[in-house]
């Protein structure tokens, strides 16, 4: 169970994102993130996994737990291997590895071999695309493919808790079902998921529990399908309000900007 | 004069030749280099050049072992050259272990800091090195003990030194040892963390221990170069010598050339300028009057510079470093 309370995030020392955020992920549950642009969505999975650092960014307030143990202060290393792995917002796969490497370090953490092939074997058949192109160059991968990868590397690690951050962003709507399809049999060999979504519909469809941010904070939050009836969650993100093609192409490009380093 | 005479017999082809090993022995030392300074630079995003003076102070690490300790011949008995393998790889150790502490004591602080910066601090730890391998431990006289010191081989008329096929086997050696490390656990979260630092975080990476191991690897490299470097018939000729200096620094072209972040143009770019500089020697030898005396040392850098005409970025370069 990953409880989140009362966090307060402020990136550069003066720059505060999340305001005392509020949200629980109980055991087994797929719970669903909504919120707009820049709501936090992102800084929140970074609070969770340990990499507001590299961020500059830092918690002054609240608390992260995780099966009862604090890990606000772990490095993404220990966080890892205490069962929490992501897939990132835009993928990041390492687009200059093969397919198998960038599965070798999503298993990093793994140091038992039998484990390794167990999870390796479960992936390759989640993704038969995958098991095809084993030794291809990730980058060279399509857009679906490389989320598949993506979700595949956040599975080495055998998570007990899997956070997908925007994992339909820029996908056809058949591979969005194909994704959700995953996330369901994830969940269902026994995996919580928390997936962020700016597909409220989507997500909502598959979520047991759903949590609305705004600006920082939960300014929603209740069973699925009661949020999916809401009227302010249709307006606002059920795309009965305003047109979504506009907002889709503008948040694709946004994620073509490069890619942060901290050692530059 | 007299001595001209007596190799009458060697012909052109056969100096052709001579300068073919020459070439490719200069031209391995400056990958060795270069591969170093790339593996370095992947990693942590650092231009070191101390790299240089890491190759001396590795020379001297071995003259310390082998000859000042007697190791290991002081317990193992067998052949002198099997102790002077023995003796390098215990350098190389050391000088990793130097590698280590550097990248955890100056470099790992200023994480974070423009390139700039962190380019200073090794500059900064060359100058220190390179006064300490001189001035403190008196390194321009020390032998280095190599096993086929000065001898020569015979190939058909040209006259081949061992030394050139030891420094080919070495960075060959390297060369193949990198490659096949890119492919363990290890390996590949090194090559994950170079592509994606947050992304390699995410997946439980150690990017730490990356980054140890990446300045542990260049400062074994160039103990390697630098031993290789300071045999005869080098200009400094079985001593570490203060020429070894400005011999490493001219590695600096070959990394330019191939590419700041690719092992392959460290192979590529240390070759070519290897070549171009021994031949330029060779056969340009008789237009010193236009060219200057000691026009060969100055090719490299003619050679960096046409090539980044062409290429901006190195023949080899990834268009990430572009934004550096
Ligand atoms: N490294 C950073 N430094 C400073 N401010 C940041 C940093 N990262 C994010 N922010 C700011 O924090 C706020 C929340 O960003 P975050 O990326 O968490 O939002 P999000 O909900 O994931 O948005 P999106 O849907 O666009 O991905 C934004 O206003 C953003 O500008
Ligand atoms: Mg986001």
């Amino acid at each position: 169970m990953l409880e989140i309370a009362n966090l307060e995030v402020v990136y550069n020392e003066v720059i505060l994102v999340l305001r005392g955020l509020s949200i629980e992920v109980p055991d087994g549950h797929i719970v669903a993130l909504l919120g707009a642009n820049g709501a936090g969505k992102t800084t929140t999975t970074r609070a969770i996994t340990g990499l507001l650092d590299m961020h500059d960014g830092k918690v002054t307030k609240g608390s992260v737990t995780f099966d009862g143990h604090r890990i606000d202060d772990d490095d993404p290393s220990a966080i890892v291997r205490s069962g929490i792995t992501q897939v990132m917002e835009g993928r990041r796969v390492f687009a200059e590895l093969t397919v198998d490497e960038n599965l070798i370090t999503g298993g990093i953490t793994n140091t038992d071999r039998k484990a390794l092939a167990v999870a390796h074997d479960r992936v390759m058949t989640m993704f038969p695309v995958l098991a095809e192109r084993r030794k291809s160059t990730a980058g060279y991968l399509s857009g679906g493919e490389q989320q598949m990868l993506a979700i595949g590397r956040a599975l080495m690690a055998d998570p007990k808790l899997l956070i997908l951050d925007e994992p339909s962003l820029g996908l056809a709507p058949k591979l969005v079902a194909q994704i959700r399809d995953t996330i369901v049999e994830i969940n269902t060999a026994g995996t919580s998921v928390l997936l962020i979504e700016q597909n409220a519909r989507m997500a909502l469809s598959i979520a047991n529990y759903g949590y609305v941010l705004e600006t920082g904070k939960v300014v929603m939050d209740g069973e699925a399908e009661k949020l999916l009836k809401d009227e302010d969650i249709q307006e606002f993100y059920l795309g009965l309000h305003g047109d979504e093609g506009e907002r889709k192409s503008f948040r694709d490009v946004k994620h073509y900007k490069r890619r942060k380093r901290w050692l530059s | 004069m007299i001595g001209v005479l007596a190799q009458a017999s060697t012909t052109d082809f056969d100096i052709f030749v001579q300068t073919f090993f020459k070439a490719t022995a200069l031209g391995s030392l400056y990958s060795l280099l270069a591969l170093g300074f790339v593996l370095v630079y992947k990693s942590t995003q650092t231009l070191n050049f101390a790299q240089g003076a890491m190759a001396l102070v590795g020379a001297w690490f071995l003259s310390l072992v082998f000859i000042d300790w007697d190791f290991p011949a002081r317990w193992l008995p067998g052949p002198n050259w099997l102790h002077w393998i023995i003796a390098l790889l215990v350098a190389a150790a050391m000088a990793a272990v130097m590698g280590m502490a550097i990248e955890k004591y100056t470099i790992r602080p200023m994480i974070g800091q423009p390139l700039f910066s962190m380019a200073m601090i090794t500059l900064a730890l060359e100058v220190i090195l390179r006064t300490i391998s001189f001035d403190a431990v008196n390194l321009t006289t020390r032998s280095l003990g190599v096993p086929w010191g000065t001898r020569i081989f015979m190939l058909g008329g040209a006259r081949v030194a061992w030394s050139y096929i030891a420094a080919t086997a070495m960075a060959l050696l390297a060369f193949v040892a990198i490659w096949r490390f890119f492919k363990t656990r290890m390996g590949i979260a090194m090559r994950a963390t170079s592509f994606d630092q947050e992304a390699a975080m995410a997946q439980g990476i150690n990017v730490s221990r990356v980054f140890s191991i990446a300045w542990a690897s260049g400062a074994s490299l160039a103990a390697f170069a630098g031993v290789f470097a300071s045999m005869s018939p080098w200009p400094s000729g079985g001593t570490a010598n203060r020429d070894g200096a400005f011999f490493v620094f001219r590695a600096l072209p070959a990394v330019v050339l191939g590419g700041l972040d690719s092992v392959v143009g460290a192979l590529v770019g240390g070759m070519i300028i290897g070549f171009s500089e021994i031949y330029a020697g060779q056969y340009l030898a008789n237009y010193t009057g236009v060219l200057g005396v000691g026009y060969q040392q100055v090719i490299p850098y003619l050679v960096m510079l046409v090539g980044l005409l062409v290429r901006p970025y190195g023949l080899y370069g990834t268009v990430e470093v572009r934004r550096v």
